[in-house]
């Protein structure tokens, strides 16, 4: 587990620690640590701070709504025994049934259609990338609309999804992002290699499978993470997919946890609680290619 | 998925050495649909039949179990005389200039402070990332938190330290939207912190030591060697957070529901309440169709930006 760290730097020729950064701190001088303690402590409260007080308000009895604190006061499991009795874990597994199941079938389509795309030439190439690039023009919540009315009857084949997994399932499996970074990732892998393994015979299938995924880890992992963060997030897909709350996911419901005034802030950080640790446990593990992805993303452009 | 197992089948197994030898031809042609299929599949069922069933939508008073009326675009008129549409898209404006321009310009100043090898700061970064992958449900929970009106709220007491009274952030309507403006920033600032990380761990160094050499002062320095160098993903930072924020929905809704008194309602939250709400399908697809049209337009200024950079 590595943290957020920074790209290799060029060095050329001989250069002294003052100008290692933009500012000009210099590592390693009490003076610079002492310039830098303060902005970097309060960076770490208000960014993690918040973050922290949800663990210590659900481990607390009775949190103060008007106070914010790191540690739990009156350290307790009842806020999750109340929110085990509004069905809260339901809530949970429907989340983890989601994101698992939706990741999953998203690195399936993404690997396929990018391998397609980067490793074959086809009549019509331009135009299925030039598909996937649309899409990635079209924010998903502004088919939000007539997303609702698809998804209750499909056209062509009348199947009605709400209600079911496969209405959140199958809209969050399509990811254009997914495709090109695994597309862009595999236009690099040596053709040699391939062709090796067709002249020992290998099909297509074993030719993916067992040569050119164990190569795209990290291409993976960036979908991994972004795919997990974004199905996670979700909040009006599981809306608009749902027949009944029970369906609803842990994030939409922390809402109506609110609004119920029988349970108190601690009932709700407990929700709050739940929805937080997947997330975080995904970043702490795969945070090297989350890192990789946004800037290779943003800077190459 | 069937189909992709029954197409590794058809393909002779690895104990055929003699068309093995002669290398597999690429003549399969319809292989490579089997490949693309899935993806083709649910991109025309979840993006682009929506997408089409949305601008039909948009001409039609839909109406369940009636059948739709065809109303050309009185749809399109009733949402661009709408006040509170006006309103909308003012507040969503507003929301996105706030909230790129505040969001990329903490960014810039997190990755300033702590840019450097030493493992604290590595530390520092990773826990200042934690608001990017917390889902943003969880977000307005804690900030509804944060934003306790009462004067012992937190931020409240804070604030309190340096004179300031105490403020109903998410109730009043006329600092609601600043409200979740500080929200968005505050969730999105780590997020282009790392990418100008990624920045500055590319500027030369010996611009550093050149420009100290000439008696640069810091400021010199940041203005003319380190930020000229980071222009470039700066500009395409702006027009991408700019696009990202028409959309804004989860925040805006989880904080405030798009009140009060609509105070903070948005393009989206708009769309919402008149399509999930109200019923009003027509005209929520029409104004979803008007929210495409101008991500699109927007998207491809990006796009035009980045190439023109290219090519300079």
């Amino acid at each position: 587990m590595t943290m957020i760290s920074e790209t290799k730097r060029p060095r050329r020729g001989k250069i002294d620690g003052t100008f290692d950064t933009a500012i000009g701190w210099q590592s390693g001088t009490a003076q610079s640590f002492l310039a830098r303690a303060l902005p970097a402590a309060l960076i770490l409260f208000v960014f993690a701070g918040p973050i922290m007080t949800i663990i210590a308000g659900a481990f607390d009895l009775n949190p103060d709504p008007t106070r914010l604190t790191l540690w739990p006061t009156n350290p307790s499991l009842a806020n999750f025994e109340v929110a085990t009795n509004r069905g809260i874990w339901g809530y949970f597994f429907n989340s983890l049934l989601i994101a698992g199941l939706g990741l999953v079938l998203q690195i399936v389509v993404a690997v396929t259609a990018g391998y397609a795309l980067a490793r074959r030439k086809f009549v019509g190439q331009t135009v299925v990338l030039g598909i996937f690039l649309a899409t990635m023009m079209l924010p998903e919540e502004v088919v939000a609309v007539p997303l609702a009315v698809v998804l209750g009857d499909l056209p062509l084949v009348g199947v009605n999804l709400r209600g079911t997994i496969f209405a959140i399932i199958l809209p969050v499996a399509a990811s254009a992002f997914s495709i090109l970074v695994m597309a862009a990732f595999m236009r690099d892998i040596p053709e040699e290699i391939i062709e090796a393994a067709k002249i020992d015979g290998a099909s297509e299938m074993r030719i993916l499978v067992q040569i050119i995924l164990p190569m795209c880890t990290p291409a993976l992992g960036v979908v991994a993470i972004f795919g997990f963060n974004g199905i996670w997030d979700q909040y009006l897909l599981p809306i608009i997919a749902a027949n009944r709350t029970a369906d609803y996911t842990i994030t939409v419901v922390l809402s109506s946890l609110r609004a119920d005034v029988q349970v108190g802030q601690g009932v709700l950080l407990a929700g709050a609680f739940l929805a937080l640790v997947p997330s975080l446990i995904v970043y702490l593990l795969l945070q090297n290619s989350l890192i990789r992805g946004i800037t290779s993303g943003a800077v190459k452009g | 998925m069937s189909d992709l197992t029954g197409a590794t089948r058809q393909s002779p197994a690895p104990s055929t050495p003699a068309r093995a030898r002669r290398g597999r031809p690429q003549s399969q042609w319809w292989t490579v649909w089997v490949f693309l299929m899935p993806a083709l599949l649910l991109f025309l069922y979840f993006k682009f039949i929506p997408m089409f069933a949305g601008i039909e939508m948009s001409f039609q008073q839909v109406r369940p179990f009636l059948g739709n009326l065809w109303v050309g675009w009185d749809n399109y008129a009733r949402v661009v005389t709408d006040p509170r549409f006006h309103s909308a898209i003012s507040n969503t404006i507003l929301l996105g200039v706030g909230q790129s321009v505040g969001a990329v310009l903490g960014g810039l100043l997190l990755a300033l402070l702590l840019e450097g090898p030493s493992r604290v700061l590595w530390f520092i970064r990773t826990a200042a990332f934690l608001p990017v992958v917390t889902a943003t449900a969880v977000v307005g929970e804690i900030w509804r938190i944060i934003f306790f009106p009462a004067p012992n709220g937190f931020l409240n007491s804070v604030i309190g330290l340096f004179g300031m009274g105490p403020l109903r952030y998410l109730e009043d309507p006329a600092i609601a939207i600043y409200s979740v403006m500080a929200v968005g920033i505050w969730q999105n600032a780590p997020y282009y912190m790392v990418i100008f990380l990624a920045g500055l761990a590319g500027v030369d160094r010996s611009l550093y030591e050149a420009a100290a050499i000439d008696g640069a002062k810091l400021r010199h320095r940041l203005l003319y060697v380190t930020l000229p160098a980071l222009r470039p993903a700066m500009m395409i930072v702006m027009v991408l957070a700019a696009v990202r924020c028409l959309r804004v929905f989860t925040d805006v809704w989880v904080l405030t529901g798009g009140g009060p008194a609509g105070a903070t309602e948005v393009w989206m939250t708009r769309i919402y309440s008149l399509g999930f709400e109200r019923n009003q399908i027509g005209l929520a697809a029409a104004a979803s169709i008007l929210l495409l049209i101008t991500s699109v337009v927007l998207t491809m200024l990006a796009v035009y930006l980045t190439r023109a950079r290219r090519v300079k």
